[in-house]
């Protein structure tokens, strides 16, 4: 078990006392013709302490996770240790070769077929040119795209996308590999090949460092796992500790957080929240029967791309009942135009125990390494009346009672 | 599953360099291997060329189409209407045209689309670690695909209006050499430039348009005004400064090569042997600069996006 060997086996990363900081500056000089207009206005900025003092060993070998909320500095220290980002100050030292990628389908280009992106992305993952093209055929077989490789990629659907990309990235020849975010790929069917890819690599002996919000995956699959918050390690330990600790900050805690500030940045703001029954009437209560929509209104600052809208719906202490989101059943939303209007509604079978619910409108960019562009923290709120069991849920029961 | 114990931040691993093991120093405009280094250089600069000339039929004859259709106006308006050649004809000036304008022309484009190249790959620099000197470099190469292509045009032309070819010919691939590291040095210098300051573009096309009329293209170095250019006394005659200009340097000495052997040299009309260091440093020295620079800048490029 890793446990007896860690402290003696050498370590495949390790990161002394590293720091990241990103300067914001507060007036964006960006044209020479202001330089030249100003040239002793000294920029002021604003210091966003993106990771701080991270020290951590990975062992050779070992799978280890990082997992916290948006914003908290796991991707800014993935890409530190993949030499991305240059760090400030501490050290990071690897032995073995370091996958130079973080994310799948880095340079894939709509407007090739899929051979020829496959093959560019195979480059920039490390084979050579003659080592892509003799691994084509695997990859091919892997994504079970046979028919499709001479399609241009802005015709292949998300999901034959990722698949793509999964094939391609599992042929890269690194000991070292820094993933950000893959592991909820594809159809049913699709995942299970790539948790045995998983499971492969983790046989091979190679060193794993993965981001997730994926907590099934991170314990699944993770010999350690780390947990950070606002830059910061607050947790290392069994990937099942971590998970919990993670739920318990996602879950009990996000209603203290500070929306206004996280609204301001973006110019993305929610206008309004409500829940609504079939037919549309807006309502403030419901009984159990009525089929509920939970809806808000997001105005957009910026021109997006498939980003995630999603409902979070609490209970008055905070529990966490639903979190719904726009791209739960892997269907990207598609481009927004700054100025845009959008309404959301995701409609719930009421099975909900009777007692005052909290709904919190969120809306985030493509993926789920960045921070949330608009949340107002319990916006809108019902009162179910009707039976109440007990839990949380009246799930319809089937009762049987057997005599034997 | 594992049975390791929670560490916690109250023990902070033991700093050990293991044998074998590098630091991590972020990304750089160099390194990672001299191979990996120009088969991504040659990917981009290929998939471009893809992108450019696949994407439709006539993808190339349009590509081409852009310089011919210059030239033929330029050829039209310079000896129909302006009548170039009245009171100085020049020898074979149809070529000249033709060849100083796909010169110029890679020129133009291999810096004009470096200028963006960096912003434009925000999405490999955030997420793959690769020598940054490849993006604008798979620019110049790209063109450099261009030109080769271009310049067959141009010869064809040459050949089938009587220019008997001489081993002078071959004097073009140092030229072209002296070109591609001009544009190249621009370009590095344009590209980081560009990350930083977003007006970097517009003033680079005014100061193409310059160059270009600032350039012997449309006329020969001879028939430049003898007049002197004398701004802050600075004193040089008009016909040295169109040949100070490396551009121009390139294009004439290219049509006493190519063209016409009794055209004055670049060192003739610069007035010297020596004074040909006068170019050729400005073409070292803007290479020299654009290095140092983006080396200077490539570990933040990806953030500065």
């Amino acid at each position: 078990m890793p446990a007896a060997t860690r402290p003696t086996a050498p370590a495949a990363i390790s990161v002394d006392g590293v720091s990241k900081t990103f300067r914001l500056p507060h007036q964006q000089y960006s044209t020479l013709k202001e330089r030249v207009l100003h040239p002793l206005h000294r920029t002021t900025y604003d210091e966003l302490r993106a990771v701080q003092d991270v020290s951590l060993e990975i062992a050779a070998g070992e799978f280890f996770g990082i997992v916290g909320r948006n914003g908290s500095g796991k991707s800014t220290l993935l890409k530190c240790i993949a030499g991305i980002y240059r760090v400030e100050t501490g050290r990071i030292s690897i032995a073995g070769r370091l996958s130079p990628f973080i994310e799948l389908g880095v340079g894939f280009n709509p407007d090739l077929n899929a051979r020829d992106n496959v093959v560019i992305n195979a480059i920039m993952l490390g084979l050579s040119r003659k080592q892509a093209m003799e691994r084509f055929e695997h990859v091919v077989a892997f994504a079970e795209l046979e028919g499709f490789m001479d399609l241009r990629l802005k015709n292949y659907s998300s999901g034959m996308l990722v698949r793509l990309a999964f094939a391609t990235a599992i042929q890269v020849d690194a000991e070292i590999l820094l993933i950000d975010e893959v592991l909820a790929v594809g159809d049913a069917a699709f995942q299970q090949k790539c948790f045995e890819q998983f499971f492969r690599l983790k046989r091979e002996g190679r060193t794993i460092v993965f981001v997730s919000h994926d907590m099934f995956s991170v314990e699944r699959f993770c010999d350690r796992a780390m947990l950070m918050e606002h830059g910061v390690v607050t947790k290392i330990g069994e990937p099942r500790v971590i998970a919990r600790a993670y739920h318990e900050l996602n879950f009990g805690q996000l209603p203290h957080e500070a929306p206004e500030e996280s609204q301001a940045a973006s110019g993305t703001t929610i206008a309004d929240a409500w829940f609504e029954k079939r037919g549309g009437e807006r309502v403030t209560s419901a009984s159990q029967e009525d089929a509920l929509s939970m809806c808000f209104e997001a105005h957009l600052g910026e021109d997006l791309r498939d980003p995630v809208f999603a409902a979070t719906l609490r209970t008055e202490l905070g529990h966490t009942i639903l979190v719904a989101r726009s791209d739960q059943h892997g269907h990207p939303s598609g481009p927004f135009k700054a100025g845009e209007a959008v309404i959301a509604r995701f409609a719930i079978p009421n099975w909900l125990t009777a007692s005052r619910y909290m709904l919190t409108p969120s809306l985030a960019r493509e993926g789920t390494g960045e921070a949330a562009l608009a949340l107002v923290a319990d916006m809108a709120s019902i009162v179910i009346h009707g039976t109440a069991t007990g839990g949380i849920l009246e799930l319809p029961v089937d009762v049987r009672l057997e005599r034997l | 599953m594992s049975t390791l114990p929670d560490i916690g931040l109250s023990a902070p691993a033991p700093v050990h360099q293991y044998p074998g093991s590098h630091r991590v120093y972020g990304p750089s405009a160099l390194g990672g291997g001299r191979h990996r280094f120009w088969s991504l250089t040659f990917m981009l600069a290929r998939t471009e060329f893809k992108l450019r000339f696949f994407g439709s039929i006539l993808g190339y004859v349009w590509t081409l189409m852009r310089p011919l259709m210059l030239f033929g106006v330029m050829l039209f308006f310079f000896t129909k209407i302006l009548n170039i050649n009245e009171h100085s004809p020049t020898p074979h000036y149809a070529e000249y045209l033709l060849e100083s304008i796909i010169l110029i022309t890679y020129f133009q484009e291999a810096t004009a689309g470096a200028v963006p190249s960096l912003v434009g790959r925000e999405n490999l620099l955030r997420r793959v670690r690769f020598p940054r000197l490849v993006v604008p470099l798979s620019v110049a190469l790209f063109c450099l695909f261009n030109l080769c292509m271009n310049l067959i045009v141009v010869f064809v032309f040459i050949l089938g209006s009587n220019v008997t070819p001489t081993w002078s010919w071959l004097e073009l691939i140092p030229l072209i050499g002296l070109l591609v590291i001009f544009s190249t040095g621009m370009g590095m210098l344009l590209s980081a430039l560009y990350v930083r300051f977003r007006d970097v573009q517009p003033i680079w096309e005014v100061l193409l348009q310059l160059l270009y009329y600032g350039s012997p293209v449309m006329y020969t170095v001879e028939t430049v005004s003898t007049k002197h250019f004398h701004p802050l006394g600075i004193n040089i005659p008009y016909a040295r400064l169109v040949v100070i200009n490396p551009l121009g340097a390139i294009l004439t000495q290219a049509r006493k090569a190519l063209l016409q052997p009794s055209a004055p040299s670049a060192a003739r009309a610069l007035g010297g042997d020596v004074r040909l260091l006068i170019p050729l440093g400005i073409i070292f020295g803007i290479f020299a600069l654009g290095l140092w620079y983006f080396n200077r800048e490539a570990p933040l490029i990806s953030e500065k996006l």
